[in-house]
């Protein structure tokens, strides 16, 4: 097993976390094995409320296994992860359900159900949730649409819409119950650089209208900059860096720099 | 000698490993029926898809097994002079054995295809990860509606096949092969008893039980993109038939106890 070097410039601690504030989030010595590859090897990982937390690396280094582990679709080979001070793990699929209805998530692709209309799939949370009342559907997801840029697109199927709008419509599904935490699993990929910057503002504005908790999984930089508080760094398993992107981008660590100026011939080896 | 027990020892393993899957995939299932509301809306669509929607090709399945069967029967029994016999052993094999084990298969091939295919593409693409995300339990809103439907719509299937067979056999028998209609009909009521009927509509409830659990089961349990979709379709179209086939045997044996063949 590789050992992470000491985080360069940056304590193990983010600065935005006080000492005494609860996390939201609180992930600790999560290791996670599939087959005979060793995705997660240790993330020990905080996030406050109202923070927003990005989390970088290399593709297929463990990122959306994370995020997949802090709602529960995933179970670890051990490690405890902490959400409002209650720890998920081994809970059953229907004792998660109190956790779930206060973490959204934004999958990849979008997730979205593919027999439902756009109206159907953002209602979904809300009829599941008991509400029948047409019109008050209706008008939170119109509502939601106004928010995500996408009014009057209520009846088409997923098909039809482009990457960007399935994601948008897919966040609008996870937000529709005002869940305090919201995890993004690649929210900018693929995506043209202005979409991609539509993407971005929409979950700033998310933070800054509804105060949620925000974890974006990323690869794309300009991303991760632009929406974070905080950027955790993970590499081989493990959180490699843990701070500020101002922090980030004065580091002088080799493996840091590769990532952020996207070299491959690896300084850091 | 051990290289031969331990080649045999991992598809044993493999096929226990799947038993208990099945096992518990249809625990949770009941639990969840009786221990959670219902989704009406989802349980009537799965009605139409499952039932509505697979008379077609049960009607066509019925009426041409019953006239097929219908003339082989009367080519031998005609030799005997006992053309007038075959309205009984048309009506009681279509009761027995033909409708419930024809339809199955038949189920098996379009509604449990569709079924594997429609929750593994679910489960490849996200989308179940995306329900349970939600705090939906997936059995609850996938499983439990194709369960309920599929209690209801096979055993009125099997009756539309038997109703269907019987017609077939009787109108081959009265214009084609000029057999009387009238000891026809006398023998085939006096031979066809309410056991005969129960017995298929029985077989066609645990027939619908077998192959909605091996299709939700196959696609919940689907991996590796289109490719794992195609082979749980597959698998779950070949296990639910052979299913289906071996345990007709199993409860034709069983049923036969509680419900004897034959004029009592």
């Amino acid at each position: 097993m590789i050992e992470a070097p000491p985080s360069p410039n940056v304590s193990a601690e983010s600065p935005l976390v006080s000492d005494n504030s609860s996390p939201m989030i609180a992930v600790r010595s999560l290791q996670k094995k599939i087959g005979d590859q060793e995705i997660l090897r240790g993330v020990d990982l905080q996030i406050s409320s109202g923070e927003t937390l990005a989390i970088i690396g290399r593709s297929g280094g463990g990122k959306s296994v994370l995020l997949k582990h802090m709602v529960g679709l995933m179970e670890p080979d051990s490690g405890e992860i902490w959400i409002q001070g209650q720890n998920i793990i081994g809970l059953k699929e229907r004792q998660l359900r109190a956790i779930r209805k206060k973490v959204g998530i934004l999958f990849q692709g979008g997730a979205l159900f593919d027999s439902m209309t756009v109206e159907d799939n953002i209602a979904f949370p809300l009829r599941e949730a008991g509400e029948r009342d047409r019109k008050v559907l209706r008008s939170k997801v119109s509502e939601m649409l106004e928010v995500m840029e996408m009014e009057g697109q209520e009846d088409k199927m997923p098909e039809s819409l482009s990457g960007g709008m399935k994601k948008r419509v897919g966040l609008a599904r996870a937000i529709i119950r005002r869940p305090l935490c919201v995890l993004y699993d690649e929210p900018t990929s693929g995506l043209d650089p202005v979409v991609a910057d539509s993407i971005n503002r929409l979950i700033r504005r998310l933070q800054q209208r509804f105060g949620v908790t925000s974890v974006v999984v990323t690869h794309d930089m300009k991303s991760a900059f632009d929406v974070a508080d905080r950027i955790a760094y993970l590499h081989e398993g493990r959180i490699y860096f843990n701070g500020t992107a101002d922090q980030l981008q004065q580091s002088n660590d080799p493996l840091i720099q590769d990532f952020l100026l996207g070299r491959s011939d690896g300084g850091g080896d | 000698m051990v290289r031969f027990f331990s080649a045999l020892g991992a598809p044993l393993l493999a096929f226990v490993q799947y038993l208990g899957e099945l096992v518990l995939l249809a625990a949770d299932t009941f639990r969840s029926i009786f221990t959670h509301k219902l989704r009406w809306k989802l349980f009537l669509n799965q009605v139409v898809e499952i039932g509505l929607l697979s008379q077609l090709v049960v009607i066509i399945t019925g009426a041409f097994t019953g006239a097929v069967f219908s003339a082989q029967t009367f080519f031998q029994f005609n030799k005997l002079g006992m053309g007038s016999a075959v309205g009984a052993v048309v009506s009681v094999s279509l009761c027995r054995e033909l409708a419930p084990v024809l339809t199955a298969l038949m189920v098996a091939g379009r509604v449990g295809a569709a079924m594997s295919a429609e929750i593994g593409t679910m489960k490849v693409t996200e989308q179940i990860d995306a329900l349970r995300a939600l705090a939906v339990y997936p059995v609850d809103y996938l499983v439990v509606p194709r369960v309920l439907a599929m209690m209801v719509s096979m055993p009125l299937l099997v009756a539309e096949c038997i109703a269907v067979g019987t017609a077939a056999g009787y109108l081959v028998a009265i214009f084609m092969l000029d057999i009387n209609g009238t000891y026809y009909m006398a023998n085939m009521v006096r031979w066809t008893r309410s056991r005969d009927i129960i017995m298929g509509l029985s077989k066609a409830f645990c027939f619908g039980i077998l192959i909605v659990f091996i299709s939700c089961q196959k696609g919940l349990a689907t991996r590796e993109g289109a490719v794992g979709v195609g082979r749980a379709t597959t698998e779950a179209v070949v296990n639910a038939s052979l299913a289906v086939l071996i345990c007709n045997f199993f409860l034709t044996m069983m049923f036969n106890i509680i419900y004897p063949a034959g004029y009592q």
